[in-house]
């Protein structure tokens, strides 16, 4: 009960900072939005070319989002040592983690929201008829992401080249992740959209490996 | 037994090491600070003070020894979250109102009524009127007083504090002096790190000094208070 309401708490902290400040959000999708349309000038894609390296297009882009977004989570509780009064308040110190995973995921996915009908228009692939899918798959890939970046993050915030070591730490870990994600992806932007449960079940096998490993071990990746 | 005494939790060193790489911020210390008893850190810059705080407030891991607490058996045990610290740094956030800081520790703290108990310490540490300010707008005196709050909010058995009277006015070292000696009164167990002499050292009832990681005074040991605090004996 402890964590599930430290979480909830947290979480409220996590939320009312960023739109406060609208900092992460801001920079992510204005970075990402370049990436999309920078390469739709370049590559002025038909929808046939489209349908084939929009979804490795796509994920790469997040991922790039991704490792922005996530590495100021955990510096930010170093700049007044907040980490130190969090972990002298909580009950159970997963729940510190648990609340920054569950805001990445948030912010992640609707930095992707607001990504898909721009990606829409600019490289002419029809969204509609398969977004619940879609939001199926993004789901479960920020959930990878986030589980994984905000692990790394902690581990990276202690370090002193961190703004190198998290992209250097992630982007590999990341790969098991790209690889069904942009599959997934691809199957639903094909002429004949289908749901590929094969690389749903391995998002999903990731996802879970990850966030237990991080249940297990999350407490220590907190500690000095 | 009263509550307050009930809560009483003392603190047990036993050949404490802290290494940062090669360095040793902490060399064998063994200390014992009874249960209710209020004691003075003294010492020059990087003597280690600091360093023995965050290991009594858990903060920080020693590289050889142990830290146990006392009575073993007590009911209150002696988990982080009773554990007050107020550190060199703020430990709140500046993105934050006074208010929304403190409510977000209480609530943390599973303190019950937590707006009232935060109306109260923003009164006590006057703030209240400026409760609604965003911390990045204060002062380091007001920081501070944020920062001694939220570590008040739950009358902790044991309260860590590292210089304290940092950044306050005299009002403000008025005002913790006698909070402090209520605390004191109640039985939480109290450890401050302090320069020199001052109304809030005038509360300890033992001073311990640091040198280079080692203790070199201690009252306990025949040492004089004042003499530690100032340096006189050294």
């Amino acid at each position: 009960m402890s964590l599930l309401s430290n979480t909830t708490v947290l979480l409220g902290k996590e939320l009312r900072t960023e739109f406060r400040s609208r900092e992460l959000l801001t920079t992510t999708i204005v970075f990402v939005l370049i990436v999309i349309v920078l390469f739709s000038f370049n590559l002025n894609p038909t929808t046939e070319e489209s349908r084939h390296f929009g979804p490795g297009l796509l994920w790469l882009a997040f991922l790039f989002a991704a490792s922005l977004m996530l590495q100021p989570c955990f510096v930010r509780e170093q700049n007044n040592d907040t980490l130190s009064s969090l972990r002298l308040s909580v009950s159970d110190p997963f729940a510190i983690f648990l609340s920054k995973l569950c805001a990445n995921t948030l912010f992640l996915l609707l930095t992707e929201l607001l990504l898909l009908p721009i990606f829409a228009v600019l490289y002419n692939v029809p969204l509609l008829g398969v977004f619940p899918q879609l939001i199926l798959v993004l789901s479960l890939g920020s959930l990878g992401l986030s589980v994984t970046g905000t692990a790394v993050s902690a581990i990276s915030a202690q370090a002193r080249m961190r703004e190198l070591l998290l992209p250097l730490l992630l982007l590999p870990l990341w790969i098991p992740l790209l690889l069904p994600g942009t599959e997934a992806t691809a199957a639903l932007l094909s002429e004949d959209p289908v749901l590929r449960w094969d690389w749903i079940a391995i998002l999903l096998v990731f996802d879970i490996i990850f966030l237990t490993a991080v249940w297990l071990f999350g407490e220590y990746l907190l500690e000095e | 037994m009263t509550p307050a005494e009930a809560r009483r939790i003392g603190l047990r060193f036993e050949n404490i090491d802290k290494r940062y790489g090669g360095l040793y911020a902490l060399r064998r210390v063994s200390l014992e600070i009874a249960p209710g008893e209020c004691v003075a850190l003294a010492g020059r810059n990087g003597s280690g003070k600091t360093t023995l705080l965050r290991i009594a407030a858990q903060l920080a891991r020693p590289s050889a020894g142990k830290l146990t607490f006392s009575p073993a058996q007590t009911e209150a045990a002696p988990t982080a979250t009773n554990t007050g610290f107020v550190a060199h740094a703020t430990m709140v956030y500046d993105e934050l109102t006074a208010e929304e800081n403190l409510l977000l520790f209480a609530r943390l703290l599973e303190i019950p009524e937590p707006a009232k108990r935060v109306e109260s310490l923003l009164r006590d540490v006057g703030l209240f009127e400026r409760r609604d300010s965003l911390v990045r707008t204060f002062s380091r005196g007001m920081r501070q007083r944020v920062a001694i709050a939220r570590a008040l909010l739950h009358e902790p058995s044991v309260l860590l504090l590292d210089e304290p009277g940092t950044g306050l006015d005299p009002q403000g070292v008025g005002w913790l002096a006698d909070t402090l000696r209520r605390l004191r009164d109640a039985g939480s167990t109290i450890l401050m790190s302090l320069h020199g002499e001052s109304e809030i050292s005038a509360l300890a009832t033992r001073a311990i000094r640091l040198d280079a990681g080692a203790v070199v005074a201690d009252t306990r040991s025949g040492g004089n208070l004042r003499s530690i605090l100032t340096f006189a004996d050294a």
